[in-house]
């Protein structure tokens, strides 16, 4: 496989695997992730997968860019010959409109839904992490139904709740912390996707399937509360 | 240990910051003056790496609960020890009872005071920075506020007996408010209209008043695309210079996100970008374009300077032989 390599300033360098986002160029970013991850070079320091890149950053008092190039190149020849551990199923719970999901009314009147309608959609789909990144522990999704796609708010919210579930343009996400954002919120999580006490702090990694499931507000206590009782 | 007696505009614990973890979104932290904290350790003996307090423009006020030896490197936000002035770059005993506040800044805008052992808070994931947005690291997640206490780690024996008279030092950089940083182009500067590459390369830029350590947003000449581009999110890093929509271009600081979709006209090399973090709202900076080969080859020579200056401070503090 040849890739394109660019410098990213003088500590990273880019590895272009595709130039659009697609299954192909996924399994090949997972099977040069899995391959860094196993065989990493002294002078890595660590590496940022993406849709269509991966970036590793590295140390240029051991080694400079043209070296760097180099090595890759012919390390990755060994690459392609990685099988990528097959996919991993996440579900995640969902509480679905009322005070958890604000925007839920909106994104059905959007898309000339009922909230019920929504919610079927939003669950009937399995969904692909891309990536993560953006903020800790947050999974870029592929495979949103373009029916429940809906704009950004016009004026974003400066505080989401962490574990927010909400669509943008024709994305969904989950929002592991609080941060200010103009996502339509459609519902909430207990499950915590950002897990900074673990050795992996993030419960999504590229490659994995994650399908939501609906419950009710009494399930959402329940579960939320098991999860704080199993965090402290 | 320490007890903060006013919190300054925004004092933080910070170390080089979180590395391994940006494939998990984890975003990185640590100083933005990390060759300042790399000093300030060196000068009291610490691990390079050892946890400090990053001090911004207004500093706080810091009673010391115990004796302590300390410095306090990076721009000049004129420390004072019960209202006396002491100089920066160099190491400096305090006795208990002692208070340490800050004046008016002269230059720079952020400082670091290291302490004899470290500052002694959890490490999580491998650092004890803080990212206050994650409620992450440092003294319970973030900014210290009056009446927090910092513990200080344990010194070392040779810690303990090394000589500081204050009377030697380290010679400080110049943090000069208009500087002219060197970058090296990004992956999509031939993506802008050949005016807006221009105009990059040569005209002055501000530093907005809505910088942080996230980012640092200019004013200057609007950059635009020769057509308007969707681009798929990829890393960034430290230095990044991206320009969104409105034209306007961001430098990405030590709380920058992981990835970012915005197209990067160029990187600030990594022996400038302390320059960038002493920049204050209202500094203009320039920017000149150089080859990552030579990037690279200025930050060998300043990484010999630095193991050079370690040999000499080791000397100084009678550690040597």
């Amino acid at each position: 496989m040849d890739y394109s390599f660019s410098p990213l300033g003088d500590q990273a360098i880019v590895i272009e695997v595709g130039t659009a986002i697609n299954e192909y160029t996924q399994k090949e970013i997972l099977a040069i992730s899995s391959f860094l991850e196993a065989n990493s070079p002294q002078w890595m320091t660590e590496y940022i997968p993406a849709f269509t890149t991966i970036s590793v950053v590295y140390n240029p008092l051991l080694i400079n860019f043209d070296d760097v190039k180099k090595e890759l190149a012919a390390l990755l020849k060994g690459a392609s010959e990685i099988t990528p551990s097959l996919p991993r199923t996440v579900e995640i719970p969902v509480c679905y409109g009322g005070d958890y999901g604000p925007d839920l009314e909106f994104v059905a009147q959007h898309n000339g839904l009922n909230t019920e309608e929504v919610i079927a959609i939003h669950t009937g789909t399995s969904y692909t992490v891309h990536m993560i990144g953006f903020a800790p522990g947050f999974p870029y999704l592929g495979g949103m139904s373009e029916k429940i796609a809906a704009p950004r708010r016009q004026s974003p919210r400066v505080s989401i709740p962490e574990r927010s579930v909400g669509i943008a343009g024709n994305q969904t996400g989950v929002y592991p912390i609080s941060t200010p954002g103009g996502w339509q919120l459609i519902g909430r999580t207990p499950t915590r996707l950002f897990l900074p006490e673990k050795e992996i702090p993030s419960l999504l990694r590229a490659g994995d399937n994650i399908v939501f499931r609906r419950i009710t507000a009494e399930e959402y206590q329940t579960l939320e509360e098991k999860e704080n009782a199993d965090h402290t | 240990m320490l007890t903060i007696h006013k919190s300054g505009m925004q004092t933080t614990v910070q170390d080089f910051g979180r590395t391994g973890f940006q494939k998990y979104g984890v975003v990185a932290s640590g100083a933005m003056d990390p060759y300042a904290l790399r000093i300030a350790n060196l000068l009291v003996g610490n691990e390079e790496n050892a946890a400090a307090l990053e001090i911004t423009l207004m500093g706080p006020s810091i009673h010391f609960d115990e004796d302590h030896v300390i410095s306090i490197c990076g721009g000049n936000l004129t420390p004072q020890l019960d209202s006396k002035v002491v100089g920066c770059w160099r190491a400096i005993p305090v006795a208990k009872g002692q208070t340490l506040t800050f004046g008016k800044p002269r230059s720079g805008s952020r400082c670091y005071v290291a302490v004899a052992g470290g500052i002694d808070v959890p490490a999580v994931m491998g650092s004890r920075s803080t990212y206050a947005r994650a409620e992450l690291g440092g003294y319970e997640g973030r900014a210290l506020d009056s009446g927090d206490q910092l513990a200080i780690g344990e010194a070392s024996a040779a810690q303990k007996s090394a000589a500081h008279n204050g009377s030697w030092f380290v010679p400080s950089p110049s943090y000069s408010p208009n500087p002219v940083i060197r970058i090296t182009k990004g992956r999509q500067f031939e993506l802008f209209s050949e005016q807006s590459r221009k105009h990059f390369l040569s005209e002055t830029f501000s530093v907005n008043s809505q910088s942080d350590r996230m980012g640092y947003r200019l004013d200057g000449p609007r950059l635009a695309l020769t057509e308007a581009q969707e681009m798929i999110s990829e890393a960034v890093v430290f230095g990044s210079i991206q320009v969104p929509a409105d034209g306007n271009p961001i430098i990405l600081m030590a709380d920058r996100q992981t990835a970012g979709g915005y197209p990067k006209i160029a990187e600030v090399i990594t022996v400038d970008l302390p320059l960038i973090s002493q920049l204050k709202p209202g500094d203009r900076l320039r920017f000149k374009e150089v080859s990552v080969e030579e990037a690279q080859h200025l930050l060998k020579l300043q990484e010999k300077k630095i193991n050079s200056l370690k040999q000499a401070i080791k000397y100084k503090r009678g550690e040597a032989r």
